[in-house]
């Protein structure tokens, strides 16, 4: 193993394609894992916005009929579960994968064919998911994907509702998925903690790996109900069992619990990469230190424990007693306090700095603003008896793409731009971000600012088609519009990644003077990472380097 | 204005949780008004300017008591509004049940909704009527919900926020309207392919007229001996269709024994106008496709003995 992959870094660029996709296929590099995931996303990406657009499409006015409310149906389920499960997922876990060994000065993950096993598992899922399309009814009739929705309420699943095998494959592609995840989070986990370069305590650890740290512990904790819900499911629709068979005295609600106790500290395993990504180019752009890093760690584990103490607030309206609703309440609330630290920490970094607004700056600036209004309708809706009014309407629907949009995919935005020069070791065009930026900016606030309203007025989610004349028409014209303006911002972003490949000069080391370790290796990094292992003092080692007259090791 | 707006409460608990977003948003619009404000204060008045001066600002690393601040400050605020929701959640949830409220049975139907009026005697669908609820005479409904297939939701934004219904888990949610009218809403829980056209039309009545239709939905059927009659019996109508007094006794479609009191058919889908009620016979697709109604493949002048028939169900 170890001969050839030292081999394999000496092999020259031009090879024929078959070996250069065998090589990746059977990498078990963190980095090539890391970027494959990453494609993985974007590919996706592009499947789950395809079908959001359809939706948008549809609901542009009143008993309009662009699709029918069969195909209207699997659309959102399929965009759900795409963008959860196979473009989120994924992108985060790239991320992780990419970054956390070269933030610590390691060489590679603690497994790296555990890892390239997760990976292809998680891949694996996808495929489930969109051969649904052609294999979703078995031998009857012609193919269609799971129509359950992304939550799929039992009994929806059950047999007697859900002929075909639309929702076993749905099953199948979560199943494998969530194997693909834990086998992750565990390589994630270990790594952080056994692979550390020396000097670098756990309170010296960029946050970034602090955050992902926590986030893998969320995702060993909350996948495996998930995986367990599904295996009852299955065993429900195969071997007669009644786990969530209502018909035959089986309870809807439990799936309910196990649906959302993954659901909820799901949104904080997208979430946490999301911060963890500003907190990297906040303070880079700001040219200041983290403020405050050891708050911005407890309120990191202060988020992972609430966050798993607060999924019946998916549930205020099936039934819930008062002491349970009010529990759920406060839990919920308790967690605005921990974030809203961080926001005031990212605040007071930029406080006396010297801002650049490059393309990374300009989406993490975004996203702290949209956080702030996701967020604040996140409080609206843990006040129980609002969420009775508001919940499954369009105001949930605004308020959580406005955390994964506006929050988690803005960031992400600005991780791709931040860290593309080091990948590639190629620059991007500044001119072209803009331009995604601005689209993509308008775009976004046109569609879910515009799409809390009709949630206010009375209309409810996962519908195909409206009434008129209920005060909705407007805001739904205006939503879909937004969308032309988000898919030209994409466009540019795809076009930047393009032009970066064919026109991109070489970025050098450390494009940002920046201050964290990977930016101290080449661009792209060598198979290896670091050909002799750091040695670091502080959090901010290339600080360090920089300023040997005012290093950081003397205040941390 | 939206008849189905949160906005614009006409019944108890709607109007408890709007006076409580109130609250709430005002607390939240300060909030982010001032985080706002500092937000495009450090964005405008920190950005760098020039390239020139490529010296660093001074590093600080942190602060105790402004940490302090911004954690004790939101945990207060925290705190309200938790207290805020508890007082609200015990009184709609734990409501008092004045002598004389009336009880109706909801059960949620992939895509339709049966009311049962069990101390009445009354079985109808998808236009559910209760009478009005003044202070000087407080006649509250209280309802339960139950399912017969998948999970619904109980919608009807100027009374109440939404209470679900589930298989196996029966619910329970009221009303006490203040003023008569339509009151619109509709299922807010996926059920299925025709979740979007399951329609809710409350029909608030003074308590004279509330009587009145009480009365008349409690005669029997009087179905006349007609061609109509005959295809309707001959048929797998009377599988999943009830009228009284007649073979019809199925229990899978609406009841039917007074299907011309009401305004609407498919579950408010369409008007009971009767080209659409020919329509819904013929081809229940057009109005509303994927619903569980079928298409009994009737001649037309079938559907127009039918249609006759149905037209003498008052």
């Amino acid at each position: 193993m170890s001969t050839t992959s030292i081999a394999l870094t000496e092999v020259p660029a031009s090879r024929p394609f078959p070996l250069h996709l065998h090589e990746w296929v059977t990498t078990v590099d963190h980095k090539r894992l890391g970027i494959l995931y990453i494609l993985l996303g974007v590919i996706f990406l592009a499947a789950g916005g395809i079908e959001a657009t359809i939706m948008r499409v549809q609901l542009v006015r009143p008993h309009n009929d662009v699709v029918s409310p069969e195909a209207f149906n699997r659309m959102f389920t399929m965009h759900g579960t795409t963008m959860i499960f196979f473009v989120a997922m994924p992108l985060v876990f790239g991320f992780a994968n990419y970054l956390v060994p070269l933030m610590i000065g390691a060489r590679d993950m603690a497994f790296p064919r555990l890892n390239a096993f997760s990976f292809w598992m998680t891949a694996l899922g996808g495929v489930f998911l969109y051969f649904s399309f052609l294999g979703g009814d078995g031998l009857y009739g012609a193919g269609s994907a799971p129509d359950v929705g992304w939550f799929a309420y039992a009994p929806l699943t059950a047999k007697t509702f859900s002929v075909g095998h639309s929702t076993d494959f749905w099953t199948l592609s979560l199943l494998s998925s969530d194997i693909g995840s834990i086998g992750t989070a565990i390589n994630i986990i270990a790594t952080i903690l056994c692979l550390r370069c020396p000097g670098m305590m756990l309170g010296k650890m960029p946050l970034l790996v602090w955050l992902n740290l926590v986030m893998a512990g969320l995702v060993i904790l909350a996948v495996g109900p998930l995986s367990a819900a599904q295996i009852m499911l299955l065993i429900d629709r195969y071997l007669g069992a009644h786990f969530f068979d209502t018909q035959a005295g089986g309870s809807a609600v439990i799936w309910m619990h196990f649906f959302w106790i993954f659901g909820h500290p799901e949104v904080y395993v997208l979430i946490l990469p999301a911060f963890a990504f500003a907190s990297e180019i906040i303070p880079v752009f700001s040219r200041k230190a983290m403020f405050g890093y050891s708050v911005m760690v407890l309120a990191t584990i202060a988020i992972g424990f609430i966050g798993m103490s607060v999924w019946a607030h998916h549930m205020f309206t099936v039934g819930m007693s008062a002491g349970a609703s009010t529990f759920f309440v406060l839990s919920t609330m308790a967690i605005a306090v921990p974030t809203g630290i961080k926001i005031f920490n990212w605040m007071a970094t930029m406080w006396g700095g010297k801002i650049r607004f490059d393309a990374p700056m300009i989406f993490c600036v975004a996203f702290l603003f949209q956080f702030l209004v996701a967020g604040l309708t996140g409080v609206t809706l843990a006040v129980a008896p609002l969420d009775w009014q508001l919940g499954n309407s369009y105001y949930v629907v605004a308020h959580f793409h406005y955390v994964i949009v506006g929050g988690i995919l803005f960031t992400i935005f600005a991780a791709i731009y931040y860290w593309l020069p080091k990948v590639t070791g190629k620059t991007y065009s500044e001119r072209l971000a803009r331009a995604h930026f601005w689209l993509f900016f308008i775009g976004f606030h046109l569609t879910f600012d515009f799409m809390h309203i009709p949630g206010l007025l009375g209309m409810p989610r996962r519908i195909y088609t409206y009434e008129p004349g209920r005060g909705w028409d407007t805001w739904n014209l205006i939503a879909t519009v937004g969308v032309a303006f988000q898919a030209a911002g994409i466009l540019f972003f795809a076009g930047n990644l393009v032009w970066s490949y064919l026109k991109g000069k070489p970025a050098g080391n450390d494009p940002w003077d920046a201050w964290t370790l990977e930016w101290s290796t080449s661009s792209p990094p060598p198979i290896y990472n670091y050909a002799t292992i750091p040695v670091v003092r502080s959090r901010r080692p290339l600080w360090d380097l920089k300023h040997p007259e005012d290093p950081d090791w003397r205040y941390e | 204005m939206s008849p189905t707006s949160i906005l614009s409460p006409a019944s108890t608990p709607a109007d408890s949780i709007f006076g409580l977003s109130r609250f709430v948003l005002l607390n939240v619009a300060a909030i982010f008004g001032i985080v706002f404000t500092l937000l495009v204060y450090v964005v405008v008045r920190f950005r760098s300017r020039g390239i020139v001066d490529r010296s660093e600002p001074a590093q600080i690393y942190g602060s105790t008591q402004v940490e302090l601040a911004w954690t004790v400050i939101p945990v207060l605020i925290v705190l309200a509004l938790f207290l805020a929701s508890a007082r609200v959640i015990a009184s709609i949830q734990d409501p008092p049940r004045p002598h004389g409220s009336l009880e109706v049975i909801v059960i949620g139907h992939q895509y339709w909704w049966e009311y049962r009026y069990p101390s009445l005697n009354i079985v109808t669908a998808n236009e559910l009527h209760v009478p009005v609820s003044d202070t000087a005479q407080p006649m509250p409904t209280f309802l339960t919900l139950l399912s017969a297939d998948t999970d619904h939701s109980f919608w009807v934004p100027r009374l109440a926020g939404k209470t679900d219904l589930i298989p196996n888990h029966p619910n329970k949610t009221w009303i006490d309207p203040h003023e008569s009218g339509i009151f619109l809403g509709q299922c807010a829980q996926y059920c299925g392919t025709q979740h979007a056209k399951m329609l809710l039309r409350i029909y608030v009545q003074p308590r004279d007229e509330f009587e009145r239709w009480v009365r008349e939905q409690q005669q029997g059927g009087q179905a006349a001996g007609s061609r109509g009659r005959r295809v309707f019996e001959s048929m797998a109508c009377i599988n999943c269709h009830t009228i009284s007094n007649t073979p019809a006794s199925g229990k899978f479609g609406p009841d039917l024994t007074h299907i011309m009191s009401r305004d609407t058919i498919a579950a408010g889908a369409a008007l009971n106008t009767r080209q659409q009620l020919r329509l819904w016979i013929k081809n229940p697709d057009a109005i509303k496709p994927g619903s569980k109604m079928p298409a009994m493949g009737l001649t037309d002048q079938e559907v127009d003995a039918v249609a006759t028939y149905l037209e003498t169900l008052r």
